[in-house]
């Protein structure tokens, strides 16, 4: 039988996989944005496992917002890209150290 | 049974296209898996009674968020195989903090289910839904109890269009655009008008 544990499971394992894509492609940004969405999926699926096994849809509101959030963040983030792209023609993350003082 | 069976078949799918969208090689491809493993997600959402949420997870990465990474990745021509060049050299880092964080989550879940803490009894405050479907039931909470944090979350929405259009908008010099004021202002009577003069004639301008 299904359980919670078994979501949590799915969920922690994406969430690790997440986190691994960030450090396995330091120098890719569309990789790491890629790889944020993973996290966020994973706390997504905790969320709405969650929310079905105390019987309380705060849980699936909630993860309606991240979801806001997540579509917010790659939009914004993309553009940054985008811009970053054509005034440098590179998107590797090393040379990014524009704001360094 | 067949719950148990599309379980495993949503998990394993999510988990391997997770583990292919960050290894592989063309980030086209990459996009497509992060697809996958959203599209999958949606299915072990569907799986807990979340039809809601599912169906937006698909509206919104599948639909929009996705195709807007594929936008990009294909808009910018990037030497993608310089970009992987320190893939093995952070290999042992990347595997060490997974295996970390992987052992912290086992010994969690462990944990809890051997006795699990209990935080509190439900009190019957919480909506249920139990006799609404998923869909009435999330709407009913949504344009109630959070209804202010539902604006909120339009106004981040709009924050962030706006963002993206400010950060790639471009002010091009030396382009002649329509001047819409000077259309909308013009008279019937400065007008250009056509006249068919005779022959010698001319015209008075």
């Amino acid at each position: 039988m299904i359980g919670i544990g078994h979501y949590v499971t799915v969920s922690s394992i994406l969430f690790v996989l997440g986190v691994l894509g960030i450090f396995l492609n330091r120098k890719n940004v569309i990789i790491i944005l890629m790889a944020i969405e993973l996290i966020l999926l994973a706390v997504n699926i905790n969320l709405v496992a969650f929310s079905s096994y105390l019987h309380d849809l705060t849980g699936q509101i909630f993860a309606m917002f991240v979801l806001t959030v997540a579509a917010g963040e790659a939009a914004v983030g993309l553009a940054i890209l985008v811009i970053y792209f054509r005034d440098r023609g590179t998107i590797a993350v090393d040379d990014v150290h524009n704001l360094k003082g | 049974m067949i719950t148990v069976l599309a379980f495993y078949l949503f998990a394993t799918l999510t988990v391997l296209a997770g583990a292919v969208t960050i290894l592989a090689r063309n980030p086209v491809h990459s996009v497509l898996w992060l697809i996958v493993a959203f599209f999958n997600a949606a299915g072990l959402m569907v799986l807990v009674g979340a039809e809601f949420i599912a169906m937006l997870l698909v509206i919104v990465y599948v639909g929009a968020v996705a195709v807007l990474f594929l936008f990009v990745v294909m808009m910018l021509d990037i030497d993608f195989a310089q970009l992987r060049a320190g893939f093995v050299r952070n290999f042992p880092l990347g595997l060490l903090l997974a295996v970390v964080l992987l052992a912290e989550m086992g010994i969690g879940i462990g944990a809890w289910s051997v006795g699990g803490i209990k935080l509190g009894t439900p009190d019957g405050s919480a909506p249920t839904g139990a006799a609404a479907s998923n869909i009435e039931a999330v709407g009913m909470l949504l344009y109630s109890k959070y209804l202010f944090l539902f604006e909120a979350a339009g106004v981040l929405l709009l924050v962030a269009m706006v963002g993206a259009i400010v950060l790639t908008h471009r002010q091009r010099s030396g382009v002649r655009g329509q001047n819409i004021g000077r259309q909308i202002a013009r008279r019937p009577d400065e007008a250009t008008v056509n006249v068919k003069p005779e022959v010698g004639q001319g015209v008075t301008l």
